[in-house]
């Protein structure tokens, strides 16, 4: 493994059991994704791009195989390393923005630095840098409610930002905003890859997956189909 | 995650549901403001009972003598009441006896009472406190002359129908006239006003200045009590063991005087002060004992209502749980933001009940006669005891909150 890989999984397998009913939602999966790559998973639902997406993103821990993150082994870590790593390693852009509705731009940006134990001062300059990134400057005050959705996804990419995260786990970003803001948002990340940032977005819509370098399809839990692009 | 970011989390949550943190923290609201309430009327009772009520009524460093216990109250039987009545009275040669068999340095006074109208001038005074006193008896009990003089031994010894007032009673009758010199009726008596003591306040909401002191041996004598007998032979000793020793000495003059054997209990009384203060030391500790386990039903009734909200805050909150938690919050993070919320939740409610309870306490005290203190330790016990409620009751909730799967949490609407 270089050093510029920064995820390598290796026979990655997921099983839920649902009951008396068992479903393999992973079944052996084996990728590599450099630094600074900008890769698109994509596949019809079912196909476990959504697992493959909580298990890149440490939020759940596969039932067979091994992920490396960064040089790191995350597979069987516990539920409190692994929200370490998620704090480290991972910023995460999710399709309903998932921001505290009661909390102003400034304040959603800053919860990650609170877990990562930063001090009240660095955490505001830092916040207020990130924000400053995406062009909202000027709504650091504002909540959720008071923002538009592109605007409220520029606050969950400045949230996920502010850590200086190893990915960008993006879950279809774009779900829930119209095709002009779409293109905004895209913008940003393009620009973000353009500064050296890895991303790894998830999604099902191909004009989306367009602006990524690499796109990768899964089918039944496996790789169907794994292409390098022109970036749109 | 640090501890301050924790409170400040809790108390924006707090603030931002003004109502509904009010409604949860109403139990220990609740339960905190009747303990510092009840705390402070009980120590201000313990204040007026050491320093009024026994300073009062017996004095320091004083015993009296009399056939039966004044101050009993509380469980006594019919048998010993039968007891008590059947005792011989104190006649006046029992405490000449006494007097003369004590020989350690004294103040001494005899007391006969009862209640009476005095007329003035046609105007009627009812029930006013009529006492048959000796000269000592107003330097015993410490009270000094707003006007006039005490009687002196020999008006007393030659009955002379002289008089001396409380503060009240003199207002009452005489307004702004100079009470000295003039002439009340007592019973049909004639008697002459030759002092006013100053005011002595009330206990429990009774006069202590309705009365008037004449001379025991004056025509008063005829009705305060039966010939020859008096209520009570009071003693001062310097001391405390000045006081014990003329006690000693007292009894032991008595029981001669009864004639009674070693084996036979007294068929008289010796109360002093500290045994009022025994009587209300009983009834403090019942309140004391009482006291948490009122407290404690409000407090838990508090925590199951805390328990409830915080459960319900969990619930409606595990959206943002999951996001915290993808964010990197561990499970440690949660566990304290919940549990720093209820515990706010809690010492916010205690605090306002410290506020509620001093001023229950304080409109007590200006409203009735029953005197109140703040004790400063019911109010640390207070605010303690409620961030100990919320603590308790938010350790199960949080640990739910603390133990979601942030993929299912997030998805949670």
């Amino acid at each position: 493994m270089t050093n510029d890989t920064i995820i390598r999984v290796r026979g990655l397998a997921r099983v839920y059991e649902m009951g008396s009913e068992t479903v393999h939602a992973l079944r052996g999966v084996d990728l590599d994704i450099g630094r600074n790559e900008y890769v698109a998973i994509m596949g019809p639902s079912g196909s476990g791009k959504s697992t493959m997406m909580n298990l890149i993103g440490c939020l759940d821990t596969p039932t067979a195989g091994e992920y490396w993150l960064n040089g790191t082994e995350v597979s069987r870590m516990t539920d409190d390393a692994l929200a370490d790593v998620r704090n480290r390693e991972i910023g995460f852009v999710f399709q309903t923005f998932n921001l505290l509705p009661r909390a102003s731009a400034l304040h959603n940006v800053e919860l990650p630095l609170i877990y990562a134990g930063l001090k009240t001062a660095d955490r505001r300059a830092r916040a207020e840098a990130a924000l400053r990134r995406v062009g909202l400057a000027e709504r650091m005050h504002h909540k959720p409610n008071e923002l538009s959705g592109g605007q409220r996804q520029r606050v969950a990419i400045a949230r996920a930002l502010v850590n200086d995260p190893s990915i960008l786990l993006a879950d279809e970003p774009t779900g829930n905003l119209d095709s002009v803001t779409s293109e905004e948002i895209m913008a940003v990340f393009a620009e973000l890859h353009g500064q050296g940032q890895t991303v790894v977005m998830v999604t099902h819509e191909p004009d989306i997956a367009e602006h990524a370098g690499r796109v990768v399809t899964l089918r039944d839990g496996l790789i169907h189909s794994d292409t390098l692009q022109e970036a749109a | 995650m640090s501890f301050g970011d924790a409170i400040r989390i809790a108390l924006g949550v707090v603030w931002s549901q003004k109502m509904k943190s009010i409604f949860s923290a109403v139990g220990v609201f609740v339960g905190v403001t009747f303990l510092i309430a009840v705390v402070s009327i009980i120590e201000g009772m313990n204040h007026y009972m050491t320093d009024k009520f026994a300073g009062a009524l017996l004095g320091v460093n004083t015993f009296q003598l009399s056939r039966r216990p004044n101050f009993q109250v509380g469980n006594v039987s019919d048998s010993t009441w039968h007891a008590w009545a059947r005792r011989p009275r104190i006649t006046y040669d029992d405490a000449r006896a006494v007097v003369s068999g004590i020989h350690v340095p004294i103040m001494w006074a005899w007391e006969s009472q009862t209640s009476s109208d005095i007329q003035y001038r046609g105007k009627t005074a009812a029930r006013v406190r009529v006492l048959g006193v000796t000269d000592q008896y107003f330097a015993l009990k410490g009270w000094n002359f707003a006007m006039g003089r005490p009687f002196t031994a020999q008006e007393n010894e030659t009955g002379q129908p002289v008089v001396v007032m409380g503060y009240d009673l003199a207002q009452k009758i005489f307004g702004k006239q100079d009470p000295i010199n003039r002439t009340i009726q007592i019973r049909g008596l004639p008697y002459r006003i030759i002092g006013v003591i100053e005011s002595q306040g009330n206990i429990f909401g009774m006069s202590l200045d309705n009365f008037v002191a004449a001379p025991a041996l004056s025509p008063v004598k005829r009705f305060v009590n039966r010939p020859h007998v008096l209520d009570a032979l009071l003693v001062k000793g310097t001391s405390i063991t000045d006081m014990q020793a003329a006690m000693d000495q007292a009894e032991a003059v008595m029981r001669t005087r009864r004639h009674l054997r070693p084996t036979q209990a007294d068929n008289f009384t010796l109360e002093t002060a500290s045994g009022v203060l025994d009587f209300w030391s009983k009834i403090n500790q019942i309140l004391i004992i009482a006291l948490p386990g009122l407290v404690s039903i409000s407090l838990v009734v508090g925590g199951i209502v805390i328990m409830n909200i915080m459960l319900m805050a969990v619930a409606e909150r595990t959206r943002e749980i999951g996001i915290r938690k993808a964010l990197g919050a561990r499970r440690r993070d949660i566990l304290r933001q919940f549990l720093v919320e209820s515990a706010t939740l809690a010492t916010v409610g205690a605090s306002l009940g410290v506020g509620t309870g001093l001023g229950v306490a304080w409109i007590v005290t200006s409203t009735t006669f029953l005197p109140a203190r703040v004790a400063p330790w019911s109010i640390v016990v207070g605010v303690v005891l409620g961030a100990g409620v919320g603590i308790t009751a938010g350790l199960y909730p949080a640990s739910r909150a603390s133990r979601l799967d942030p993929i299912a949490a997030m998805r949670h609407e």
